[in-house]
């Protein structure tokens, strides 16, 4: 298919009913299949609100936005819901795991909830996942139990146990030591390298934005810049102790 | 297991104290429902019981030219439908085996059998009583009417010029088994009986006045040579006994008294009973589900957060609804069985508490299978329809604003 993956037709948004603040102001981009962008900007720029967007949890107040060509503007509140949980997992700053359940059910969940009913064949798959995400020996720990880091490299996993196409990740790493950041990061990275799964991550940590193909700026609601990254050769604990990188 | 139990289960678990207080208020919801039904349905069962131990449920007999005293009228609870008549001569059902044979055919109808019933008197040395002469057939009798099983002395012997008499009558004029007594009809006919059997069918009147004989010696005795007054009817369901007696009427032309129409006030209070019942239980069922309603909207609050993750990652918002309706009906079913166990528990201490003389209890008891199963369902479906309101709280609840601030 020619079609991107994802396209974005001067979409705008606005909150508020009597009070009308646009937050968004006429974005336009695409991204495509295997892509892994940085999307960065001060803190009330918009970001958050355009990753909503993106991940068909919330709808535009005006333009359009299109997944695989297909206007997702059109689509009722069942089908969008079907159509993000087959094709985009999120990674939240505050890792948003279910505190109920350990982690491989955690990871299990997302194909739990689209098919209905679980099997061997989806516990193993999470499995797989988790080992992948070095937490073997931790797998049936409730994830309460967890360190940060755990958790956040859980939430990776449970994003990726759809085989989407996409991954949505709002500062996936904000919240954890630069260790354990460093960690999750090259995850994705790993992830988007072996699977060819694109990812958009919104992050404030110059240095990782810099690890990225590609860096869409946002500025009070518009894009106000959009370059490639430095492909991925920093290293960022280097460059911190160099002090070329540093918050 | 499907997705939607799984997460039930899961935050039923998990909610450990809230789901444990959701458990015990409808444990005690259904247990009290259980509780009152078992006591009104086991007084009423005795009630009814005792009233049909001494009547048949429907008595057919020739229509009568002269007015019957109205027994329903500030009678007792429990009445025969035994009217002594005043002392006339005694008619015959005419043609009754042909009668006998149309009653038999009537769907419904379990048992039928003949009787000669009429006053007489009971003479004993200088005692004189006024008595009820029942002349039966007594395999056809008792099982209409079972005295077999109520005799205290002797046996239900009627053979010959044998008689059996009430607990009563014994006492009053100091008969025992094997004593002889005189019975004399209003036309002076008279005979004497030997007492083969006593016996206490629980019914003051009928203790004091019914002497059973032979369906001959009645017929004898009463001038009644080959008729008989009355067929006693028994039926399969016993409250269908008054359509059946009217339709018995209408096939025969007979009078046909059911024990509904002689009992009409026992049936009233039955029913203004059940009436009450009813509404208490209805005010218990509203009463669980505003309980469990209430602790699942609480718990709607709680998991907003993970609500919303459930629907961020996809989860469609029907499975959503049903894990809270399996909730509710979860907490129903468990908590009916716990409320079923302490119904039963609470029935049998309470009938445990007080005997009559003979060991039955004061406050019989009907617990059955049929009862648990009502308590169940309704607590399950009332917990379902509970989790609706909750249900659709968290089917509404927009996971942006959950994963923004959560
Ligand atoms: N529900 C809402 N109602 C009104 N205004 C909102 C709502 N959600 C977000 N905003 C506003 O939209 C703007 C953009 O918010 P957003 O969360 O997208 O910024 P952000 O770039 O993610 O910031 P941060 O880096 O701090 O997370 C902010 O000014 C915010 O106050
Ligand atoms: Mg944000």
């Amino acid at each position: 298919m020619d079609d991107p993956l994802l396209r974005l037709e001067d979409v705008t948004k606005d909150y508020g009913e009597r009070v009308v603040t646009r937050v968004l102001h006429g974005i336009s981009f695409t991204l495509s299949s295997g892509g892994f962008t940085a999307l960065i900007g001060p803190s009330g720029s918009g970001k958050s609100t355009l990753l909503h967007l993106l991940g068909l949890l919330d709808r535009p107040t005006s333009g359009r936005i299109l997944l695989r060509g297909c206007d997702t503007g059109e689509l009722g509140q069942h089908a969008l819901g079907r159509l993000r949980g087959r094709t985009i997992g999120f990674v939240f700053q505050f890792h948003h795991l279910l505190p109920a359940f350990t982690a491989v059910e955690n990871v299990m969940m997302p194909i739990l909830a689209d098919r209905g009913r679980a099997d061997d064949e989806m516990r193993g798959h999470a499995i797989g996942l988790l080992e992948r995400v070095g937490l073997a020996d931790r797998m049936h720990n409730r994830v309460t139990d967890l360190s940060g880091g755990q958790q956040q490299r859980v939430a990776v996993a449970r994003a990726l146990s759809m085989t989407p196409a996409l991954v949505l990740a709002d500062e996936p790493t904000g919240n954890l030591d630069t260790q354990s950041g460093d960690q999750v990061f090259a995850l994705l990275r790993q992830f988007n390298r072996e699977q060819g799964t694109a990812f958009l991550i919104v992050t404030h940590d110059p240095c990782l934005a810099a690890r990225c193909d590609r860096i869409i700026e946002l500025v009070d609601g518009r894009i106000t810049s959009d370059r490639s990254g430095g492909d991925g050769q920093w290293d960022s604990a280097s460059d911190r102790r160099d002090g070329r990188c540093g918050d | 297991m499907p997705f939607e139990w799984i997460v039930a289960i899961r935050y039923l678990r998990e909610g450990r104290a809230q789901s444990l207080l959701i458990l015990a208020g409808v444990a005690v919801g259904v247990g009290i429902i259980v509780f009152l039904s078992a006591l009104i349905s086991g007084l009423q069962v005795s009630l009814i019981d005792r009233t049909l131990g001494t009547q048949a449920h429907i008595v057919l007999r020739r229509p009568d030219e002269m007015p019957r005293p109205l027994l329903e009228r500030d009678g007792p609870v429990a009445v025969t439908a035994h009217v002594e008549r005043p002392a006339q001569r005694l008619r015959s059902i005419l043609q009754w085996q042909q009668v006998l044979d149309s009653v038999e055919r009537m769907p419904g109808v379990v048992a039928l059998t003949p009787t000669v019933t009429g006053s007489a008197f009971a003479r004993q040395g200088t005692a004189n009583r006024a008595v009820l002469i029942r002349g039966v057939d007594p395999a056809g009798f008792l099982r209409i009417i079972d005295v077999g099983s109520k005799i205290t002395a002797g046996r239900f012997d009627i053979t010959g010029t044998d008689a059996v008499v009430g607990s009563e009558l014994a006492a009053a004029l100091g008969l025992t088994v094997g004593d002889k007594i005189r019975l004399s009809a209003p036309d002076d006919r008279s005979e004497v009986f030997t007492i083969r059997g006593i016996f206490d069918i629980g019914n003051k009147d009928a203790n004091e006045r019914w002497v059973f004989v032979s369906l001959r010696s009645g017929q004898t005795l009463l001038d009644l040579i080959g008729g008989v007054s009355t067929i006693e009817v028994k039926v399969a369901d016993i409250f269908s006994a008054e359509s059946i007696a009217q339709r018995l009427s209408a096939r025969t032309g007979l009078e046909a008294d059911s024990w509904m129409k002689t009992n009409t006030q026992l049936l009233v209070g039955l029913r203004s009973q059940n009436t009450s019942s009813y509404m208490i239980q209805l005010f218990v069922i509203i009463a669980v589900a505003l309980g469990i309603a209430s602790v699942l909207v609480v718990s709607v609050v709680q998991k907003s957060r993970e609500i919303g993750i459930l629907k961020a990652m996809g989860t469609p918002t029907r499975r959503i609804i049903r894990v809270f309706l399996i909730e509710g009906a979860l907490v129903g079913l468990v908590g009916s069985v716990l409320g079923v166990a302490l119904g039963a528990g609470l029935s049998l201490f309470f009938a445990s508490l007080a005997k009559n003389p003979d060991g039955s209890p004061t406050f019989p008891v009907d617990l059955n299978l049929a009862l648990f199963l009502r308590a169940s369902i309704i607590a399950t479906i009332t917990g379902v329809v509970a989790a609706a309101a909750p249900a659709h709280r968290a089917a509404r609840l927009d996971p942006v604003e959950v994963i923004r601030y959560g």
